[in-house]
């Protein structure tokens, strides 16, 4: 497979490559998601602006009331970090879940979540933990919540001239936990999801005082499940006020069907995996 | 599983580690693609997006006028070369480009020639095609009723025939009478499952690549292609340009997984060839994933209904089975026949009376054609799963059901009930040890407290009879040979063994690995014949420059057929160097012994004379003058067994449903597998690995879609998932030995046999987790959305 001709450029540093970006420009950073696309022609930038040179981008950073993973952060690592661990544990089981050994040693978090595949399994745990997606361009930083990221299928909040530098994860406090699980379209967790959902859940005395849902695959976009999230808190997320929130898992959201599931199986399954993330979420509180 | 291979051991039956490894893994292989003399001009072609469309125009001048493009090739340009060869068309050869209409998604419509793949690439977008769309014939059963056609005025209808025994039309009637009487009876049972045994991809690992170059003063064309038959291609070039095929050198280099994908000479590989001769310079394709599902052949593709008949107790009385099989828009090698294959395994192991009918139809896809068992899968998943169901509907365990109803244990050829004559079997041995070493009752119960638990776990068995080791000659008579590439060949086998005169042994087989390990297994047939170690054997395969007149690598029949013409070939040269070393030593050579060191006179280790003596000897014949021996040290065989073989074996999978979801775990995969005597047990397991891991694929994941215009929806792999390692369960491997008695090794072949025991183990196990919801059965591939679709219209 080959693709249309482009330019391309490598820089050393961020102002080079914002000052490089421009209306037909793609920021490449692992290359995972957007080589396949440029080499089936189903994509084809005029420049690519390679920012695997670049320094200080591939770290996970302990801000003091945040954490903050780099745009070079590769997904073995998101896997595997202490800190993700600890303040974003669905997001690291997102990552471990994404693509292959291969895939997750070049292709990197950041760029998963500005690629904003469908069934991507990092998009929901973004969303499911907080993230805020830091955006520079040549001319400042804008800083999106990963609810309002998603925009389309593989279309992001982000400008042309932007590149996710950052995203940044509240830490986890006490009585706080997240989750994420999905079914693979291979069966399992093997593949792309068929449907996905990430949970985060903040416990006291008893009961559920806050939680964020973000559920995968099932439509044109990853997205905030608000009325789970409502008719959750307050509850004591026993079995039961589980599975009435799940209900809710895709609520506003046009379930798309596809090879791998009718409208009504993806729907199904967006309320079943709602649901065990919670469960999980709260088992790691 | 663990096996210890230990480098020393070279008779037959010893786990030598596969040589050709350690070049493989470091990336150190060379494959078509790695060729690329100076000058090379690579190819990309202009694909149609229709299914079924008139052109009315191709207009290739912004192609031929684009950046670094050499030439721009219609068909009007290899009009001359006529179709594609192919040694069995019965209706409808493919076009070499498409001749004013295109039949399927993807056919080869312009072939651009530039000085590098993303140029040729670039300049193939440029070709405007004016296409006037008309409707496609998709479904097998709309195809079958013949109503709108493929081709105009060819029936859709390639083949129809029917079985019961083969070569008895006479015995049609009373089989089906017997049936039907059987079905009559109050006290029998009828089942019948209509299933699809669905369209596969191949994806070997290495998509297929050829390059072609063309010697002006010698009027000779050297062709490097990913073939498993470079022999078939060789004869087709030279037929195809008129040129003699021993001026036509194709090499088969590393080939890097085949499947019989690549037993078809291909389209592309001629026009390769056309265009190099054209242009004057070395010309290369290599497939792109993108590309490959409509450039090179599908598999399977069918649906079929199978109906039982037996007593409440498990007697089966009677075995039909309907089938309409997909050829796609044109035939190619062996297309039609491929059904046909699975017929040799109709009734399988069993002795009830069989009746076997196909349709071979023409619709708007790509051609179909054999892949890892061709025909026998089908033909075992149809049995297989009727059985299964029959033994469910009368309440008797599956195990049993099969052992009743097997042909005795034999050791000399039985004719089947569909009329073909078996080897060797002893089937029910085999299925005890599956029993045995699965402890199979443990395992229900174990499925039995799951389910007490409220789990949904299941467990499938399936036992199968496949044919393989093709030969012999005499199956030219039924179309088998290379008589259309002009070659008249029939399946025999061939092997040339030469000591050399360090005493170096060279082999060389007219059948190539596509990652078999023929380089350690002819190692080990030579070594075993001549003493000499593996380490000091070289063979040589895929050229047919300097190889024996080769059939090929499919129909696991290397081993069978080519090696078994090298272990005599290897038995001649022993001869003759007892001989030699009898003379040199003053003995008798019935009283001389070969061993790694060289010869010695029996029962005297004192009074030997090294390989390098003996070896220099065959080179120095003056010193052989004395004893009437010739020089050299060398011989050639062909080889013609009476029969084919035909190995069999047993399945188990257990797996667990999540109903929730649908999704399938496979826990457990056990096999016995019979392939009569084994030359190397770790390359034996590899094999079974592969298969089982492609019938399980099939199984669970894969599935070639078009939608009902034709459209081909899986055309990567994105949309077409294969199996992973991360997907399966460590398999269990055992085996039985029954050898057979049509070679010198009493070996089989077990290349196929995974993939044919393999797809209904696990239907069998998924329909046994959820026959207490009432699944009777789910169509392949058991993604969890069907899984899932199921267990809901079960529950109503």
């Amino acid at each position: 497979m080959y693709p249309r001709q482009f330019d391309y450029v490598a820089p050393t540093s961020l102002d080079e490559a914002l000052s490089a970006l421009g209306e037909d420009s793609k920021v490449m950073a692992g290359g995972m998601s957007l080589l396949p696309l440029m080499k089936m022609r189903l994509f084809s930038p005029g420049l690519i602006v390679d920012i695997g040179r670049i320094g200080g981008l591939d770290g996970v950073v302990d801000n003091g009331d945040h954490i903050e993973i780099g745009a070079l952060v590769r997904h073995a690592t998101t896997a595997s970090n202490d800190l993700v661990a600890q303040h974003a544990a669905a997001l690291a089981t997102a990552a471990s879940l994404t693509g292959d050994v291969q895939v997750r040693n070049r292709g990197t978090t950041c760029g998963a979540l500005a690629h904003a595949d469908v069934a991507a399994d990092q998009t929901a745990a973004a969303i499911a933990c907080g993230a805020v997606m830091v955006a520079r361009s040549a001319s400042g930083t804008r800083e999106i919540p990963a609810s309002e990221f998603f925009v389309d299928s593989l279309t992001s909040a982000l400008n042309p001239e932007e590149i996710l530098t950052s995203i940044r994860i509240p830490k986890a406090g006490p009585g706080e936990g997240s989750a994420y699980d999905k079914l693979g379209r291979r069966g399992g967790h093997s593949d792309y999801a068929v449907a996905g959902a990430a949970a985060w859940v903040k416990k006291s005395n008893g009961s559920i005082e806050d939680a964020r849902i973000g559920v995968t695959g099932v439509g044109t976009r990853a997205t905030l499940a608000q009325g789970v999230a409502e008719a959750l808190i307050g509850t004591d997320g026993s079995d039961e006020a589980i599975k009435a929130a799940a209900e809710r898992a895709v609520e506003g959201v046009t379930v798309l069907e596809d090879l791998y599931g009718s409208e009504e199986y993806k729907t199904h399954l967006a309320k079943v995996f709602t649901a065990r993330a919670i469960k999980a979420a709260l088992a790691a509180t | 599983m663990t096996m210890t291979a230990t480098q020393t051991t070279s008779a037959l039956g010893g786990v030598v580690r596969r040589r050709e490894d350690p070049a493989l893994i470091q990336g150190r292989g060379k494959y078509v693609d790695d060729i690329a003399p100076v000058g090379t001009l690579h190819v990309a072609f202009a694909r149609s997006p229709y299914a079924n469309a008139r052109i009315n125009s191709i207009d290739t001048t912004a192609a031929k006028n684009a950046e670094g493009v050499a030439a721009v090739y219609t068909h009007e340009d290899v009009a001359h070369l006529g179709d594609l060869i192919a040694q069995v068309v019965v209706a409808k050869a493919r076009p070499l480009l498409a001749n004013g209409m295109v039949k399927h998604v993807g056919e080869a419509v312009a072939m651009v020639v530039a000085e590098s793949p993303a140029l040729a690439r670039d300049a193939a977008e440029l070709i405007d095609v004016d296409y006037e769309p008309l409707p496609a014939v998709i479904d097998l059963k709309e195809a079958a009723a013949d109503e709108k056609k493929v081709h105009d005025g060819i029936s859709n209808v390639v083949v129809a025939w029917e079985a019961g025994p083969f070569g008895d039309p006479d015995g049609i009637a009373q089989t089906r009478q017997t049936i039907a009487d059987a079905k009559a009876l109050d006290d029998t049972v009828t089942v019948s499952i209509e299933a699809v045994n669905q369209r596969l991809i191949p994806v070997p690992i290495e998509p297929r690549s050829v390059l072609a170059e063309w010697n002006l003063g010698y009027g000779r064309f050297e062709v490097y292609s990913s073939t498993q038959i470079p022999h078939a291609l060789a004869g087709a070039i030279g037929k195809t340009f008129d040129v003699p095929s021993n001026q036509v050198r194709v090499v088969a280099p590393e080939v890097g997984g085949g499947f019989g994908c690549k037993l078809n000479v291909y389209n592309d590989e001629i026009l390769t060839c056309f265009a190099a001769r054209e242009l004057g310079r070395p010309v290369k394709w290599t497939e792109t994933r993108r590309e490959a599902p409509s450039s090179t052949i599908h598999g399977r593709g069918w649906v079929a209904t199978a109906t039982v008949v037996g007593t409440k107790d498990g007697e089966i009385l009677g075995y039909e089975l309907e089938a309409i099989a997909d050829m796609g828009a044109y035939e190619q090698n062996f297309t039609a026949a491929i059904p046909f294959l699975g017929l040799f395994v109709g009734s399988g192991q069993y002795k009830f009376p069989t009746y076997w009918k196909a349709t071979c139809v023409l619709t708007n896809t790509m051609t179909t054609d054999a892949y890892r068992g061709a025909g026998r899968p089908e033909a075992a998943y149809y049995l297989e799963r009727v059985i299964d169901a029959y033994a469910r509907e009368i309440g008797v365990d599956p195990v049993v059901v099969r052992k009743k109803n097997f042909l005795d244990k034999f050791d000399e050829a039985v004719v089947s009930p569909i009329g073909f004559a078996l080897d060797t079997g002893d089937y029910a041995t085999n299925l005890d040890k599956l029993v045995e070493v699965a402890d199979y009752e443990g395992l229900k119960a174990e499925r039995d407290k799951a389910r007490a638990e409220g789990r949904h776990v299941g467990i499938g068995v399936s036992t199968y009879c496949e044919v393989c080791g093709f030969a012999p000659t005499g199956l030219s008579e039924l179309g088998f040979s290379w008589a259309t590439y002009g070659l008249p060949a029939g399946f025999s086998g061939s092997g040339l063994v030469r000591v050399n005169p360090d005493a170096t042994v060279t082999v060389v087989i007219g059948t190539g690995p596509t990652g078999q390990g023929h380089q350690t297994t002819w190692a080990q047939i030579v070594s075993d014949r001549l003493g000499i170690p593996v380490g000091r054997i070289r063979v040589m395969h895929g050229d047919t420059n300097d190889s024996p007149m080769g059939i090929g690598t499919f129909g696991s029949r290397s081993a069978a057929v080519d090696g078994s013409a090298t272990y005599e070939a290897a038995g001649r040269v022993a001869e003759k160097a007892r001989a030699i070393a009898a003379h040199l030593l003053e003995a008798s050579a019935e009283d001389i012994e070969l061993d790694a060191d060289g010869a010695h006179v029996a029962g005297s280790p004192d009074s030997s004379v090294a390989w390098g003596d003996i070896a220099s000897a065959a080179y120095l014949p003056y010193k052989l003058a004395d004893a009437g021996l010739e020089g050299g040290l060398e011989a050639s065989v062909i080889f013609d067994p009476p029969n084919a073989t035909w190995p069999f074996g047993a399945h188990l999978a257990m797996v667990e449903v999540d109903v929730d979801t649908g999704n399938v775990k496979l826990l457990r995969y056990i096999t016995v597998d019979d392939c009569g005597n084994v030359i190397n047990p770790m390359i034996v397991a590899g094999q079974v690995h592969g298969g089982v891991t492609q019938g399980i694929g099939q199984a669970m994941f894969e599935d070639a879609i078009y939608d009902s215009d034709g459209n081909m929806l899986t055309a990567s792999l994105f949309d077409y998932p294969i199996p992973g390692a991360s997907d399966l369960p460590s398999y269990e491997l055992h085996s039985t030995v029954t050898p057979t008695n049509v070679n010198p090794m009493g070996v089989k072949g077990i290349g196929e046999a995974g993939t044919i025991g393999s797809a209904q183990t696990v239907v069998n196990a998924v329909v046994d987790a959820l026959s207490p919801l009432g699944v009777k059965h789910i169509d392949m591939p058991l993604r969890p959305k069907r899984v899932w679709a199921a267990i809901q219209e079960a529950r109503g």
